[in-house]
């Protein structure tokens, strides 16, 4: 648990991506098996311990602790784990520290009556840090910003081998994964993923340069529109039904209505949508679906979901991914209209000749949903990641306006002495209302401009944010907007970005909240 | 005093040594350790048999650059209470060194950057990096020359420092710099390759503390006494009247008279009508 501990301490303070990583694969590889394995199912989200809830913590240390004094305490700290962590009279020497496994398998079989009996006899050997990490550990919050995604890389960077791979057999193992770090480790066979309806790592696409078109030749490519929904992969195999995102986290069990009674003997790629009466609903609506365990019955009702398919990769059992475009769509199409599931359809392939043809299709069709034209080649076989060349996303233009910059925050890790976050605002009545906050676009000189600008030009300074003169306008783009009531202006941007600083625009000629309100959907 | 408040130190100074009764009027003084940083001392006021020490900032652990905090038994201990809520408690200051030598370790690209005081922090951490078998050159600010300069000359091994002003970016990946707290998210830093920022305060055992501070390796090392400390103290001076101040006095003043002491507020002393 000490390892565990400091790994779980150093990750919440680590923003940078690179740096968890080095963080992970250090643990990893200094970690005996099977506690580096509970540890990874932990940081996965495999496995979920809710063996004890905040309360009974809160009791335990409130047998031990003078009650004037834990109030005080916790008013200062402001979290209950933390002040409990660090309040816990120690006493070295009393008790043994469990290791990351003894500590998951005693919780898992200790019974109610005994658990609290337990924890505090850990507590009392533990340090603070270890006290923290437990209670996490328990109660099933470890929030320390690392993603399954995350964690399988930096799996990936200590065998010395793609993330995908790592992804292609993660559904076939179970924690601790002994198969899976010994294949890692150069000691074992490769786990065999076939039949376990595991993850297949998803294709993806590069943005099109539309310079670059003149190359392309036409014929050689099918187009299809872009839905704004998140991609996902549905698995059927030997009897068992899982829906994955695309970077392999598993959600069946939020989505019931597309998966429960689904008979299913194949891998599909598609869009997950919230659609009513064939209509593709705005992004906000299928939001109110994800990042939930579960979900409501009315929530079903109101936001009921869909999948629109663009591609098969196994079907019975067979993989398909060498085969080219054009054949998997025609075996797509067979599968479909023998099957044809309630809540899927089938991704419409876009009919043209020529570039031009496609361009009209493209700025025309403003149909809610639509995000822009997908190009794939029609004889590319289905590779893992983003293999350059194949596949192009064409979107839509970005909508653009000009805004006031408010507010700016230094950001994290290499930007830590920069000024990077910036709220920015357009005229309501007179006064700048805030409508959105971008932190990159930027390139790294006009970074340095804005840092220097920011330190030049502020007027307050809250911590690390300082409110800055209301005259330098920066022209932001974004992918749609959408009505948001936590917004005080009203409205909420999707993957805002400065794309220009308009050095030479005075504020007074920035856009109005009336130009954004009439771009919603 | 001199060498970290230049002109604002005071007019007149006079020099005085630990144990060396200096009398003013009808009080004499004496200054005893306090453990705090080089120099640090409580105040020992006796007047007509009742004697009063004021603790100043002090700590009990062990420091290799000063002289030990020594326990005056008096009348009316006036103790500093900066950490005293019982979730500060210091953790062993040997494996706080340990954790930060496996961040060096983990990070071999970049440059440690420990935010430290630059009076007695910076000075107290080089030593136990030394001690914790960092023999490489350790490098330091501009800000911290001269009080370096006064350690060594009373004595303080700091080992190998090398400026970062007179080094290339490059060369100090995988290396330790040290330097005071405000060039930790300062333009300073950007002269070091990508720095991994810690900092070294009593006040980073509190997580929300380090995240506000952003830094990446809060450091839990402070030159002023924690929880345990401050109520060891109050029992080994064993002084039936003890006055808190600096810091949070409520908690510490709970804890005192739970245990028989007669504990209250500096600040409160003489304003309240029914005192005695």
């Amino acid at each position: 648990m000490k390892a565990f501990a400091q790994l779980l301490d150093a990750l919440s303070f680590q923003h940078g991506r690179n740096g968890k990583i080095a963080l992970l694969r250090r643990y990893i590889e200094a970690t005996p098996d099977p506690d580096r394995g509970w540890a990874l199912a932990a940081l996965t989200g495999d496995l979920s311990l809710r063996q004890a809830k905040p309360a009974l913590v809160r009791g335990l240390v409130m047998e031990r602790v003078d009650e004037v004094l834990f109030k005080l305490s916790y008013d200062y700290v402001g979290d209950l784990a933390e002040t409990v962590a660090l309040i816990w009279p120690e006493q070295p020497g009393a008790n043994r520290i469990p290791s990351v496994s003894e500590l998951i398998e005693t919780v898992e079989q200790a019974g109610k009556t005994e658990l609290p009996g337990i924890l505090s006899a850990w507590f009392d050997a533990m340090t603070a840090t270890e006290r923290w990490a437990t209670i996490k550990l328990i109660t099933g919050a470890l929030r320390i910003g690392v993603s399954a995604r995350l964690a399988k890389t930096a799996l990936a960077q200590h065998a010395g081998i793609e993330t995908d791979a790592v992804e292609e057999v993660w559904h076939a193992v179970e924690a601790p994964y002994g198969d899976l770090l010994a294949w890692l480790d150069g000691k074992g066979p490769r786990p065999d993923p076939s039949h376990s309806a595991a993850f297949r790592p998803v294709m993806l696409a590069h943005p099109l340069n539309e310079a670059d078109l003149e190359d392309y030749d036409p014929r050689e490519f099918r187009a299809e529109w872009k839905w704004d929904g998140i991609r996902v992969q549905i698995v059927g195999e030997s009897g068992k039904l899982r829906l994955y995102t695309r970077t392999g986290d598993e959600i069946g069990a939020a989505f019931p209505d597309l998966i429960e009674g689904l008979e299913l003997d194949a891998t599909l790629d598609g869009e997950l949508l919230v659609m009513r009466d064939h209509v593709v609903a705005p992004f906000a609506d299928l939001q109110k679906r994800l990042n939930r365990k579960t979900v409501s019955a009315k929530m079903m009702t109101s936001h009921p979901v869909h999948v629109r398919l663009y591609d098969i990769l196994i079907r019975s059992g067979q993989d398909l991914r060498a085969l080219p475009f054009d054949q998997r769509r025609r075996e797509l199409e067979t599968w479909f209209k023998a099957h044809s599931p309630a809540a899927m359809d089938l991704s419409d392939l876009v009919p043209f000749a020529t570039w031009e043809d496609l361009a009209t299709h493209r700025s025309t069709n403003l149909t809610t949903g639509v995000e822009g034209l997908m190009l794939k080649r029609g004889d590319s076989a289905y590779l893992p990641g983003r293999p350059k060349g194949p596949w192009f996303k064409w979107k839509r233009d970005p909508q653009l306006i000009d805004a006031v910059l408010m507010y700016a925050q230094r950001g994290h890790g290499k930007r830590s002495s920069f000024y990077s976050d910036f709220t920015f605002g357009v005229w309501r009545d007179g006064e700048i209302v805030p409508v959105g906050k971008a932190y990159f676009g930027f390139t790294d000189e006009e970074l340095q401009q804005l840092d220097k600008w920011v330190r030049n030009n502020s007027t307050e300074r809250f911590g690390p944010v300082r409110a800055v003169k209301q005259e330098l306008v920066l022209e932001v783009a974004f992918e749609g907007l959408q009505r948001s009531p936590r917004h005080k202006s009203g409205v909420a941007m999707r993957f805002p970005r400065i794309s220009r600083i308009r050095w030479d625009k005075p504020a007074a000629e920035a856009d109005v909240i009336e130009t954004l309100e009439a771009m919603l959907p | 005093m001199r060498d970290r408040y230049g002109e604002r130190a005071g007019n007149v100074l006079e020099e005085s040594r630990y144990g060396q009764p200096v009398t003013i009027g009808d009080v004499t003084v004496t200054l005893r350790p306090a453990g705090h940083v080089l120099g640090s001392a409580q105040a020992v006021l006796e007047h007509r048999g009742e004697r009063i020490v004021v603790s100043g900032d002090y700590k009990r652990r062990r420091d290799p650059t000063c002289a030990p905090f020594e326990p005056v038994a008096c009348d009316v201990f006036i103790t500093e209470a900066t950490f005293a809520l019982p979730v500060f408690r210091h953790p062993d200051d040997a494996a706080e060194m340990q954790r930060l030598l496996s961040v060096r370790d983990t990070f071999p690209d970049r440059a440690l950057l420990i935010g430290a005081y630059s009076l007695g922090k910076a000075q107290r951490i080089i030593c136990l990096l030394r001690e914790a078998g960092h023999d490489r050159p350790i490098y330091i600010h501009g800000a911290l020359e001269a009080i370096n300069a006064t350690y060594r000359s009373f004595g303080v091994d700091l080992g190998e420092l090398r400026a970062v002003m007179e080094t290339p970016k490059a060369q100090m990946a995988g290396e330790i710099v040290v330097a005071p707290p405000s060039t930790l998210n300062d333009r300073w830093s950007r002269r070091l390759p990508d720095p991994v920022t810690c900092f070294a305060s009593g006040w980073m055992g509190v997580r929300a503390r380090a995240r506000q501070r952003g830094v990446e390796v809060p450091l839990v090392i402070s030159d002023h006494a924690d929880w345990d400390e401050l109520n060891r103290t109050l029992d080994e001076v064993a002084a039936p009247h003890v006055w808190v101040t600096h810091g949070a006095e409520e908690a510490l003043i709970h804890a005192a008279k739970q245990r028989g002491f007669n504990a209250r507020a500096l600040s409160l002393v003489g304003y309240d009508e029914d005192a005695e």
